[in-house]
């Protein structure tokens, strides 16, 4: 690929962007992310064969806002940079896995990461693959489950003009 | 001709929600899209809102929290939602049945003056059944003692309750008594649950789902005795001709369709609606068409031979045909949107109680004492908006089937003795026996967006009457059935198994009716699954068993009120094996599934049978007829034990 193609790529990227205002904290993602890991990606199976899947995305409460996080796939991801063995990469789409199978179970990826969006495992680092998708046109688990659209699946120039014309909105009203 | 579609199996409906979609009228399917996808910790039972310090929720998969803020487990908090779903449902029945018991003490004291004694064998055998005498006293007495003794049954008594006491078998009852089932009364059972199920109390969730089956049995006994009162009332069902689908309504006469449950009003007005013809036709309308929906429309089909318009989730259709000028309710599965819908299309909607009020309906507040009155104060309405719908089109699918409808427990026994007048059920123990008829299946309860409408009932039907399973049905589950020709004698040649296609064929032939009884027989509305429970009694009795022994079994394949919740546990306390084809909110909890599954058969002998595939539920549904033929000692096809 280009130079100039990779960056026309990056640009069309969506990514999950959060609308804390928005979140009602009823942990709707994190059961749709838990779901997805599971054999059959159904609830109610799952239930009745008593699975325990992990999830990748938290809801926690910080004073009265409440607010989902997953990992912000940073580009220069610092989980990437502090594995001392290299089972946190970065795959061929530019998503950041971790290969199981060479964690060592250090946790230097949860020291490093800004967000704490790394899971604990049987003794090794998971986080958010974008493996619940199915397919280049199917969107993240977590914002399929979101009833009220606290989370979204967009570009960074389409999350950003929609940040600009709130802004733009509200102080207009002011 | 517009085929099936992702809504519905029935072309007329699918018509009307492709005009629906036309005109953007938003409708249940457009709305559960919306809603999609729905939330998984309610869906499995476990969000708990029954305190201030929730909304509390467990994770299913064990990674966050496993008890409520209290310290409820998933276990407690699960059979806490069980329990409050069936207190409802039994309110639902228990509320239809004192309405009917107060009619009919407002009848004996003279108030209420548009009703009568209609079927006084009936009145008489109810009353002498309870205890009451008869001899030398006139109906208005009988009647008068009848409507206390029913009310008596509401609260907290030493004895069960009259409607459970003296119908179920002997030996179902000293089960029940001595796993301490027996409900003390419907009220106290129903407040019983809702003060277990507060915020600190009861905290076994085996404890919470044995106060959920005597309050189920409190359902039962207030169904029971509706479906007793009613016949007393409006005259017990026998065989009757008629016609369901939209194709029934008729473009150029007043429409009125009766929605809900209760026939207190609905059967009054179709009493009165000859008397207002004359008013239609100086409207412009070729007369009245009254129609029904849902239970209120099994109500008077079963009396009256008045055809079934559509039924449950299909309601929003039949006004979408821009034809209906009134529809009318009472009570339950009314969806509030029936007013945006009738908004749009022009149709009339009247609230008639209180207990079901919609902002955007005329309200006529029913009584009884005034019965008629307000019964031509409604078709009236309806005339008004005839004449101003006159001349407009509208869309009226041509499909619909012929229905052979009535079959009430006596009409049934009637039609039997015409084979053995001495001993009536004979005949049908005798094709039991001999395997022409494998055992019998009731299909009961609601149609569920989550389905395809119909679908799963039409799937099972088929297998089971291929399989010589006899077929009663109910509510909705018998609208659904009757909308598809399986109340059509003329379909058992194609829909039965040989053993029941002769069985069907000699009864009616017994009967003069010059052919078969139909595949499936609608016994009544959804309280009237007090007549499958009267029917599967009599069999037991007449045989020296218990009804879990009976090679019987009930299906709700796509049910949705709570209602039906109340209905399933009530057959599984009463030991039968109950289908449900849409998941329960219960699978958040392990222990509580494999108590409603499995472990409850130790308890009563019945148990639920969860399975959303329909083909996989009828053959779970034949596999339990065969166990319980096998028990009996009874032929099992195949002779292939499980």
């Amino acid at each position: 690929m280009t130079t100039a193609v990779k960056q026309k790529a990056a640009k069309q990227q969506k990514e999950i962007f959060i609308r804390p205002q928005l979140c009602t904290g009823c942990h709707s993602c994190e059961l749709a992310c838990a779901v997805s890991h599971t054999t059959d990606r159904d609830l109610v199976a799952a239930a009745l064969r008593g699975e325990r899947p992990p999830r990748y995305i938290w809801v926690d409460q910080f004073d009265g806002l409440k607010a989902p996080t997953v990992c912000r796939q940073c580009k220069n991801a610092p989980c990437v940079t502090a594995c001392p063995t290299g089972a946190m990469y970065v795959a061929d789409n530019d998503i950041k896995v971790c290969d199981v199978n060479q964690c060592i179970g250090c946790w230097m990826c949860v020291v490093a990461c800004p967000f704490g969006a790394i899971a604990q495992g049987d003794g090794v680092a998971l986080k958010c693959s974008r493996d619940c998708m199915q397919g280049e046109d199917d969107i993240p688990a977590c914002v399929r489950a979101c009833p009220t659209g606290a989370l979204v699946y967009m570009t960074v120039a389409e999350f950003a003009a929609e940040r600009r014309r709130a802004t733009a909105v509200s102080s207009r009203a002011r | 001709m517009i085929k099936p579609c992702a809504a519905s199996m029935d072309p007329a409906v699918c018509q009307m929600v492709e005009k629906a979609r036309e005109l953007g009228v938003e409708t249940v399917w457009d709305r559960y899209q919306a809603m999609l996808p729905q939330c998984g910790f309610g869906e499995t039972g476990l969000c708990c809102r029954h305190c201030l310090q929730g909304p509390c929720r467990i994770d299913p998969f064990g990674d966050g929290p496993q008890k409520g803020i209290c310290g409820a487990t998933a276990d407690v908090i699960v059979a806490r939602g069980v329990d409050r779903a069936i207190a409802a449902g039994a309110a639902g029945h228990s509320g239809h049945a004192r309405h009917l018991a107060h009619t009919m003490k407002k009848l004996a004291e003279g108030s209420a003056p548009d009703y009568a004694i209609k079927d006084r064998a009936k009145l008489h055998a109810v009353a002498e059944r309870n205890g009451i005498p008869t001899e030398g006293r006139s109906d208005t007495e009988i009647a008068l003692d009848l409507a206390q003794r029913a009310l008596e049954d509401f609260k907290e008594n030493e004895t069960p309750p009259a409607w459970l006491a003296h119908t179920l078998p002997e030996k179902r009852l000293e089960l029940l008594s001595e796993k301490g089932l027996l409900p003390k009364g419907i009220d106290y059972e129903i407040a019983d649950v809702m003060h277990r199920t507060h915020y600190g109390a009861d905290a076994d969730a085996t404890n919470l789902i044995r106060a959920g089956m005597r309050c189920a049995l409190g359902d039962l006994d207030g169904s029971y005795m509706a479906t007793d009162i009613s016949d007393i009332l409006f005259g017990t069902p026998q065989p009757v001709v008629t016609e369901a689908d939209l194709g029934v309504l008729k473009a150029d006469a007043v429409n009125v369709a009766v929605h809900g449950h209760n026939p207190v009003l609905s059967d009054v007005i179709v009493t009165v609606a000859p008397e207002m013809e004359e008013e239609a036709r100086a409207a412009g309308a070729t007369g009245i068409n009254i129609v029904g929906i849902c239970c209120t429309g099994n109500e008077v089909l079963m009396r009256h031979g008045i055809p079934a318009c559509t039924h449950s989730l299909s309601q929003e259709m039949a006004l979408i045909t821009g034809a209906v000028d009134a529809v009318v309710v009472d009570y339950q599965c009314i969806m509030p949107s029936l007013a945006t819908v009738a908004e749009c299309m022009g149709t009339t909607l009247i609230t008639t109680t209180d207990i079901t009020r919609i902002p955007g309906a005329v309200h006529v507040e029913f009584t009884e004492e005034r019965a008629a009155e307000h019964a031509r104060e409604i078709l009236r309405l309806a005339i008004q908006n005839f004449a101003r719908r006159r001349g407009r089109p509208v869309d009226i699918p041509e499909r619909k089937s012929k229905v052979v409808a009535g079959f009430s427990v006596e009409a049934i026994v009637n039609a039997l003795a015409k084979l053995n007048p001495e001993d009536p059920l004979k005949p049908l123990i005798d094709q039991l026996a001999a395997g022409n008829i494998r055992g019998v299946c009731l299909f009961a309860g609601c149609n569920n967006v989550k389905v395809q409408q119909d679908r799963n009932f039409i799937t099972m039907a088929r297998r089971l009457l291929k399989e010589n399973v006899l077929l009663v049905a109910t509510g909705c589950g018998a609208g659904a059935l009757m909308r598809h020709g399986f109340m059509d004698p003329a379909n058992v040649e194609e829909l039965c198994g040989d053993g029941l296609k002769a069985v069907l064929k000699a009864i009616g032939e017994a009967n003069g009716l010059g052919g078969p009884l139909p595949a499936v027989l609608h016994m009544g509305s959804c309280v009237d699954n007090s007549r499958a429970v009267a029917l599967a009694v009599a069999v037991a009795n007449r045989l020296g068993v218990d009804l879990d022994q009976l090679p019987v079994v009930a299906s709700a394949p796509e049910a949705t009120a709570e209602k039906a919740v109340a209905i399933g546990t009530y057959a599984v306390t009463l030991g039968l094996p109950v289908h449900v084809g849409v998941t329960l909110p219960v699978v958040g909890s392990p222990f509580v599934t494999n108590l409603l599954t499995n472990t409850a058969k130790d308890l009563t002998g019945g148990y639920f049978i969860v399975e959303t595939r329909p083909e996989a539920a009828a053959e779970k549904l034949l596999a339990a007829i065969d166990e319980r033929r096998a028990r009996l000692g009874l032929s099992v096809p195949g002779g292939v034990l499980r």
